[in-house]
């Protein structure tokens, strides 16, 4: 590695890349433009259905008639989380949503031994909209409940209420789509700048000979290599800034900008730059390099959390996401800018590494710059 | 003198295709060897294998005393190429892509002098992809000598120029030579092999045919030296007759092919005895393109198939 080839080189890159209107296009004004339509269309739409995560302990015909009656008040749609999520609160808390409930165990028994029981919602205060209708739904089912069943048709009796509910806060700020708007895009320049310009160059570079050209000077392919992930690993920060910068000065975006993210600003580009380069060695002519290339990208620009939530996906589809290596680049540029959960960004960034390392030692396995 | 150059052997197969089939030749320093051959002779393989940038399938190969597909990096420090199809960034102007090398090579080119000298001044800041196909060509060859190079090799550095541009490339070629750097070349064009280089080897079918100067391959593959007058039919009958030997004849020209030092002599006083009308004689001999249309075309008939005869000799 000789840091003047790969400083001549780089220059090449950018002369070529700055001189080229589509490149730039795809890179840093794309982005700007979906950020600034997504954000303006989705700022406007106000909330629709709170959906409100039920974690239910009891598992009883009572319990799940409770959740159904919610279900039926149509201000919120029930979700039902395992117990598995752990704690309800910081569940939500680093999911961004805003209303849960939790119904304890016992909570049948109690109900039809006319034992006092309490569930406990939790909602967030910055999103009073969602609070109010959880709270609102909550209340309105716990009465019915309560009257059916202590004063049920004795309405003379004295019909003391079984159900009660205790609300608790989460601890964490409500999030909005364009909250999530800001890692998605990131990860989306991460994705396709180096994918499609880097398919396309390996593939056209070697079918115009330019890689034997390179081979007869001393730079090497490490350096060649080198020099196009410093390049994209640049294009990458200048694009993250400019969605932080857009993000949270037009639309108000809870990001908050934290150390955690810059390996995933290099880690990301090495991921896909090095993809790019073994979808275009591995593909015959430019031609099918293009065809491998979308066949690639396209899934993930879109199902790996670039413009939705995966949260918001069906669980099927959820699952389709997890297998797309840009949801870790994303879900880790989320849990640093949103969630502060770094724990989880480690995570993230791991399975990102490991699969940049695998996927760089193949496109160099493969990659050969002369006839063999 | 040392060979900058040496080929013992030389093989390259495609499948069944011998591309290069058993190929010798050494290449004096300083000198240049022009390799000749029609299309699909074996030239840019055989060119391509010193370069390092093909594998041989056997034989063996020395450029400047390196192995090139072993040595490769060390040998390129040393070599200039320039690619049949020259391609580059097709952003970058000239005067980047030199200036690019000079960084690869750890080399302080002049970008002004060497676009001077491959006349290309006035497009040293066009990008790459609006240049002509000529013009490439000729940053092609900038490019190779921004290492300053002790070989040079130029697979048809000339096709496609037009004249002037041509006449400019070979100048670059004698620098070379002048400089003492070897300069390996393949080119379609006679004449061009005829004015630059030392040493010419033929090439077809991946073998060489002839090899030697210029004026040896003449000489061996030639047909004799000729002389031609102006006269009739009747004169050329006249001589047929009067010498026993045989004349062509072909509107208003003869032609005869001189065995023998005073053999012109011989035929002018018989020619001048006849009474016949006669003007302007010459003698005129086979150019090298003669030789190569002869030497190709007899070995596509399959008259030099089996056989393939060298003439080894240094000027
Ligand atoms: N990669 C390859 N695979 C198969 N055959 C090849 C390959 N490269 C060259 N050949 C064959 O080898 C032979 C020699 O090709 P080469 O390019 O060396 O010819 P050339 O003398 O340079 O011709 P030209 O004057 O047209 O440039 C041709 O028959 C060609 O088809
Ligand atoms: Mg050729």
């Amino acid at each position: 590695m000789n840091p003047r080839r790969i400083g001549g080189d780089l220059s090449i890159v950018a002369h070529g890349y700055l001189r080229n209107p589509v490149a730039l296009f795809f890179s840093l004004i794309f982005p700007v433009i979906l950020i600034l339509l997504f954000g303006l269309i989705f700022a406007s739409t106000g909330a629709t259905t709170v959906t409100l995560y039920a974690q239910d302990f009891d598992h009883s015909s009572t319990s799940v008639a409770f959740l159904r009656a919610l279900n039926e008040t149509h201000l919120v749609q029930v979700q039902v989380v395992g117990a598995s999520v752990g704690n309800l609160s910081t569940y939500l808390g680093q999911n961004g949503d805003s209303a849960g409930l939790v119904i304890p165990q016992g909570f049948g028994q109690n109900f039809t031994a006319h034992r006092p029981v309490k569930v406990i919602l939790y909602t967030n205060p910055q999103d009073a909209a969602s609070a109010g209708a959880a709270a609102g739904a909550l209340q309105g089912v716990i009465s019915a409940f309560n009257l059916e069943a202590a004063c049920g048709g004795n309405s003379s009796g004295n019909c003391t209420p079984i159900i009660g509910a205790s609300s608790l806060n989460v601890g964490s700020p409500t999030y909005s789509y364009i909250d999530y708007l800001v890692p998605g895009l990131i990860g989306f320049s991460i994705l396709t700048s180096p994918m499609f310009s880097m398919v396309d160059v390996t593939a056209s570079y070697r079918q115009d000979g330019l890689f034997r050209q390179l081979s007869l000077t001393p730079l090497t392919r490490g350096e060649w290599l080198a020099s196009r992930f410093i390049w994209y690993t640049m294009l990458t920060f200048a694009s993250a800034a400019l969605m932080l910068v857009i993000g949270s000065a037009i639309f108000g975006a809870h990001v908050t900008f934290g150390i955690w993210l810059v390996p995933f600003l290099i880690v990301g580009p090495l991921f896909f730059v090095s993809l790019g380069m073994l979808a275009g060695t591995v593909s015959r002519t430019p031609e099918t390099a293009a065809v491998v290339g979308n066949v690639i990208t396209f899934p993930m620009m879109f199902l790996a959390g670039t413009f939705f939530p995966v949260s918001s996906f069906s669980p099927g589809l959820q699952l389709v996401a997890k297998a797309l290596p840009l949801y870790y680049v994303i879900d880790g540029m989320n849990q640093v800018l949103l969630f502060n959960n770094i724990p989880r960004a480690i995570g993230d960034l791991t399975v990102v590494l490991i699969g940049a390392v695998i996927v760089f030692g193949l496109a160099i396995y493969f990659f050969k710059w002369r006839d063999e | 003198m040392a060979n900058a150059i040496e080929v013992r052997g030389l093989v390259k197969r495609y499948d069944a295709l011998a591309a290069v089939d058993g190929i010798d030749f050494d290449v004096p320093e300083g000198s240049v060897f022009a390799f000749l051959g029609p299309n699909g002779a074996g030239k840019t393989t055989t060119t391509e294998m010193l370069e390092g940038l093909r594998r041989r399938t056997s034989g063996d190969i020395r450029v400047l005393g390196l192995d090139p597909w072993t040595d490769g990096r060390e040998l390129h420090r040393q070599i200039g190429v320039i690619p049949q199809e020259f391609h580059f960034f097709a952003k970058v102007t000239p005067k980047e892509a030199i200036a690019y090398y000079g960084r690869l090579f750890d080399k302080q080119p002049d970008p002004d002098a060497l676009l001077d000298q491959v006349q290309l001044t006035d497009k040293a800041d066009s990008r790459f992809d609006t240049l002509s196909g000529g013009q490439k060509q000729k940053l092609g060859l900038a490019l190779s000598l921004v290492d300053e190079p002790r070989v040079c090799f130029l697979d048809e550095p000339t096709t496609g120029l037009d004249p002037h541009a041509r006449r400019a490339i070979w100048n670059v070629v004698r620098d070379l030579r002048r400089d003492g750097r070897t300069v390996f070349l393949t080119t379609h064009y006679l004449e061009e092999a005829e004015l630059l280089a030392d040493q010419v080897a033929i090439i077809n079918h991946g073998r060489i045919v002839a090899h030697g100067t210029p004026q040896e391959i003449i000489e061996t593959y030639g047909g004799p030296e000729r002389l031609r007058v102006q006269g009739s039919s009747e004169l050329a009958e006249y001589v047929r007759q009067r010498l026993g030997i045989p004349v062509r004849f072909e509107s208003g020209r003869l032609e005869i092919a001189l065995r023998e030092k005073g053999d012109a002599l011989r035929i002018l006083s018989a020619i001048d005895a006849s009474g016949f009308p006669w003007t302007g004689f010459a003698t005129e001999r086979d150019t090298l393109e003669e030789v190569f249309v002869h030497l190709v075309g007899q070995m596509d008939e399959g008259v030099l198939k089996s056989a393939a005869p060298t003439v080894e000799g240094t000027p």
